[in-house]
């Protein structure tokens, strides 16, 4: 039994937006996982559907197995002591997600109390074992959220995930908006964590290369729905889908001449949940789309061992043939406009 | 493909900078730029890279006149900043700021039309305004540019805005752009539109711009030169071919082994930098040097000079520079 | 919004376009307010009041006729009660106390809307100068603000009707200088938390003064705060004068609420249960300051936190 396996998710929000077109996946124990994409993709609101946290109009479909239990036909009482205890968040934005007018140590202590697993001094005792645990000193418990860094501070989100010893943490964007220095000592202090402790690990974030650093699997998301998903080395260096290429892309390798002075990038921006377009969704800025594109949806296919990716051109004409490396000629491929000696296409903004 | 050379004489130049903030009530001065001198030639894209707190944003707004410098000046074309009303004024229509956030750049109660004309205004632009606006936001890739005069920037992507904000710049035909994280809060996939648009006005225009940014990616994709700050200095400068690929201070080493496709050992410091109020002695970065601490340095013999001779200021022009002790014994 | 607007050659040169473009800006942002404002069923209950008190006070010489205060043609008998003929009754001299309801209101929201206009204007002027210069100019002008925030309002407005000539322009002013603080400390808060956003930093950079930082980013930011403010006060500007008018300070040949508060007084109503001397006078009074409370609100909830949908 997976430890976290998500069988047809649908949500849509109380505006009609459809966060969330139908998504599986599945986790085991002691695994690592991450989910890459944009704003509107349908990430975060995946890691809230996964603990029921979503804003009450949200209509949510499909079933979330948590170690066999079905997190959406929970009652209520049971969502509560699951929360937490058996999955916990490591929230996007840590900065903002602390209390400012209580010490830290109360917050980490916070989940413990409420989960009446110690007394007010076991829980103190525990904050401060975890606070260890995550690097920093246990006698800054007593501080406020406003006299720690950044870094810090997400350090202490991160020991209030682990507070309950949970089976599963998601973390959210967990270095969106640090330093690369900082961000690997988090990344290194997660992989450490989740490494000792055995629990499994869903991690979010738009930078897939920091992704197929850390995880395992790599599942891509595209307007509500995952388009590719698979082996995160493979899915980071040769992926099949256009766009988790184009994601991949849009952070060059160091060293790598092809990346100088090329930026490449995607024309348009990631859709709108309210207003997707008709057949693939990413036709419209995909670099290789066919005409039937425009209306046949399309649905994830094999493309190797434990690998699917949603893109016609799968197994169409040969695996080799499925994503696209150089595109054919006339066809522009993403971000080629600069370089002297060619003329800037002007693209529909 | 290689970009358009850039000439030998500096367009915008930083000499000596010192920018110091004073300390509440007693505390020593945050010394946020502690002696810099910076080149940027007309046609070159340099990359001032750095962590949160190194300075390279006080560094940019000094370039751009908004903060005085307490020590040091800067020069623009061959004459040195004044800081008057009307010169600033007149130094504005040549040295443009682009920023972080296009969200919180743009007005909200004014249309993307309004805050394209505002520099016009500002500066009293004869000749039709409309063809002036148009103008801009064709060059930033907003096309039909009439399409996009009433909208409010709410009623925009956030590459759009950022298009928007580049516009407003270009509209007053600067020779100079500088750009604070100009990509850092866009989407992924619309990154390298934006970029490519930078290097696109780079040759078309031949725009020089500084790109401030903690993404080395983004050197390695639009920059000529890049120059590494650390807690107010600048410790490592040259062409980014070779400082990216073939670094020499270990805090250039350092910061690209930890990126996630970089080859080796991650050399991963602990702790954060220091604060700009306490500048370690020596060199200011021998406190969390991986070389101090691994005993190279000592092998090398230079340990001692690095806990105790300030390494000193690079200069600013192109050639690859490091102020490193190890790094010039090697 | 698309083809409408045409390419750049077809429109004609120079024919200030952007003065165009900005009239439709205005237009549609105006209808956008109306839609939202619409939505607030108190805000549409006080903006009916309005009118029903507004209507008769604009159209009083041709639904009363102007000679209704006068006592020698009073056209009833001295203190009768509610009727077919005088639904409100008559006052002492018998003139019809509907017709100087009618008046008085002319008085009374004329006097409170200047009052309200004079107090904002000093308030805003004070409050974005000292937020955004900032220095000891702010601290002076913020200390100033303080003792006037101190000083109870009714007393330093009598101090000073009493020492000037009796007359509708003395309550104005004496209101108007008297309650501009509330709005100089709002205003000033809104423009030190303005100028922290980028887009100022942005204005700088393009070369733009201080006056221009001012006008043209501040002040519309600020705007929603001010017109709150501003139908706020002139409900506190009403009161004001009809207390002003009330304790006989007010201009004596006018007919107003306070003044018809205080003949009824002067004229015993109170001890001789003539409550319909009283009651019209007063109910206007407080029906009209709810009524400006309720639009303010509602105003204040149209304008603050809307910046869009953001994506």
């Amino acid at each position: 039994m997976s430890l976290l396996e998500v069988r047809g998710l649908t949500v849509t929000y109380a505006g009609g937006a459809a966060a969330v077109r139908g998504v599986d996946l599945r986790l085991e124990a002691g695994q690592k996982l991450g989910i890459a994409g944009e704003s509107g993709c349908g990430k975060s609101t995946l890691a809230l559907a996964l603990l029921r946290l979503l804003p009450a109009g949200a209509r949510v479909g499909g079933e979330i197995l948590l170690d066999g239990e079905d997190v959406l036909a929970m009652k209520w009482g049971r969502v509560r002591a699951v929360r937490w205890a058996g999955a916990s968040i490591v929230f996007q934005g840590a900065m903002h997600s602390l209390n400012p007018v209580h010490r830290i140590g109360d917050q980490i202590a916070e989940p413990v109390l409420l989960h009446g697993r110690a007394t007010a001094a076991g829980a103190r005792r525990r904050a401060g074992e975890l606070l260890e645990q995550v690097g920093l000193p246990a006698a800054r418990a007593s501080a406020y959220p406003h006299e720690l860094s950044g870094g810090q501070r997400q350090r202490v989100m991160i020991a209030m995930a682990l507070a309950c010893d949970p089976r599963l943490i998601v973390a959210d964007e967990p270095t969106t908006a640090l330093d690369v220095m900082i961000q690997a000592q988090i990344l290194r202090l997660i992989e450490q964590l989740v490494a000792d402790q055995d629990v499994g690990l869903m991690m979010i974030s738009h930078d897939l290369a920091v992704l197929a650093d850390t995880c395992d699997r790599l599942a891509v998301m595209y307007a509500g729905r995952v388009v590719e998903e698979g082996p995160a080395a493979q899915v980071h260096e040769d992926a099949r889908h256009p766009y988790a290429r184009a994601l991949s892309d849009a952070f060059p390798r160091i060293g790598d001449p092809s990346s100088r002075f090329a930026p490449r990038g995607l024309p348009g921006d990631p859709p709108d949940p309210s207003a997707l377009p008709s057949g693939c969704t990413f036709h419209p800025r995909c670099p290789v789309a066919l005409d039937s594109c425009t209306t046949e949806d399309q649905h994830l296919r094999e493309a190797g061992t434990a690998w699917r990716a949603a893109c016609v051109r799968i197994g169409r004409d040969g695996p080799d043939d499925a994503g696209p490396a150089r595109p054919r000629e006339g066809v522009p491929s993403p971000g080629e406009t600069t370089g002297p000696g060619k003329e800037a296409r002007p693209r529909t903004p | 493909m290689t970009p358009s050379t850039p000439s030998t004489t500096a367009l915008l130049r930083a000499h000596r900078v010192h920018v110091a903030f004073p300390g509440r009530r007693g505390a020593p001065d945050a010394r946020a730029v502690d002696g810099v001198d910076l080149d940027i030639r007309r046609g070159e894209i340099v990359a001032l890279v750095g962590e949160s707190g190194c300075g390279k944003t006080t560094l940019a707004r000094t370039l751009l006149g908004l903060v005085a410098p307490t020590e040091g000046g800067v020069t623009f074309d061959g004459r040195p900043l004044e800081y008057s009303g009307r010169s600033l004024k007149a130094y504005r229509k040549r040295v443009q700021l682009v920023l972080q956030d296009p969200s919180g750049s743009l007005n909200p109660r004014h249309t993307v039309y309004d805050a394209v004309a505002e520099g016009l205004r500002i500066h009293g632009h004869r000749g039709d305004e409309q063809a002036a606006v148009a103008g801009a936001l064709s060059r930033a890739g907003l096309r039909p540019p009439e399409r996009f005069f009433l909208r409010h920037p709410h009623e925009l992507s956030g590459g759009q805005r950022q298009r928007v904000v580049i516009a407003g710049a270009l509209v007053l035909e600067p020779e100079l752009l500088v750009a604070d994280e100009p990509v850092a809060s866009l989407d992924a996939s619309v990154r390298g539109e934006i970029l490519a648009l930078l290097l696109r006005l780079r040759d078309d225009l031949g725009l020089s711009a500084l790109v401030v940014t903690h993404d080395l990616g983004l050197a390695w994709n639009i920059a000529d030169r890049v120059a590494v700050m650390y807690l107010g200095r600048i410790v490592e400068t040259g062409p980014v071919e070779q400082v990216l690929t073939a670094p020499r201070h270990p805090y250039t080493q350092a910061l690209l082994s930890v990126l996630p496709e970089a080859p080796g050992d991650p050399v991963v410091l602990t702790g954060e930098p220091p604060d700009p109020s306490r500048v370690p002695s020596g060199c200011r970065f021998h406190a969390r040097c991986q070389i101090l601490a691994g005993g190279e340095a000592e092998r090398a013999g230079v340990a001692e000079a690095c806990r105790t001779r300030d390494p000193g200021v690079l200069t600013g022009d192109d050639t690859a520079q490091v102020a490193c002790h190890w790094a010039a014994a090697r | 919004m698309t083809s409408e607007n045409g390419t750049i050659k077809e429109q004609t040169a120079l024919a200030v376009p952007s003065r165009s473009l900005a009239w439709r800006r205005r237009r549609d942002s105006a209808a956008r307010f109306w839609r939202q404002y619409r939505a607030h069923r108190a805000g549409l209950f006080g903006l009916a009041a309005l009118l029903l008190f507004a209507l008769p006070a604009l159209t009083a010489p041709l639904l009363v006729g102007d000679d209704v205060d006068s006592v020698t043609d009073a056209p009833g008998g001295p203190l009768e009660g509610p009727s077919a003929e005088f639904p409100f009754g008559t006052d002492q001299f018998g003139r019809n106390l509907l017709g100087l309801v009618i008046w008085g209101a002319r008085v009374s929201l004329l006097v409170g809307l200047l009052a309200a206009v004079l107090s904002v204007a000093i308030g805003t002027l004070i409050g974005v100068t000292a937020g955004h210069f900032k220095g000891w100019y702010a601290t002076v002008m913020m200390r100033i603000t303080d003792w006037f925030l101190v000083m109870p309002t009714l007393v330093l407005a009598i101090a000073l009707a009493t020492v000037m000539p009796r007359s509708l322009l003395t309550i104005v002013v004496a209101i108007g200088v008297t309650t501009w603080p509330t709005t100089a400390r709002l205003v000033r808060a809104q423009t030190l938390a303005v100028e922290t956003r980028p887009y100022i930093e942005r204005a700088r950079a393009l070369g733009g003064g201080h006056r221009h930082i001012m006008s043209r980013h501040v002040l519309p930011n600020v705007m929603p705060l001010v017109l709150a403010q501003t139908t706020l006060i002139i409900s506190t500007a009403i009161l004001a004068e009809a207390t002003l008018a009330f304790l006989g300070l007010g201009d004596p040949t006018v007919v107003s609420w306070g003044a018809l508060l205080q003949d009824a007084r002067e004229a015993g109503a109170v001890s001789s249960g003539h409550w319909w001397y009283l009651v019209p006078p007063g109910v206007a009074i407080a029906v009209v300051a709810l009524a400006f409370t309720l639009c303010g609100r509602a105003v204040e909830q149209v304008l603050n936190p809307r910046l869009g949908v953001s994506r």
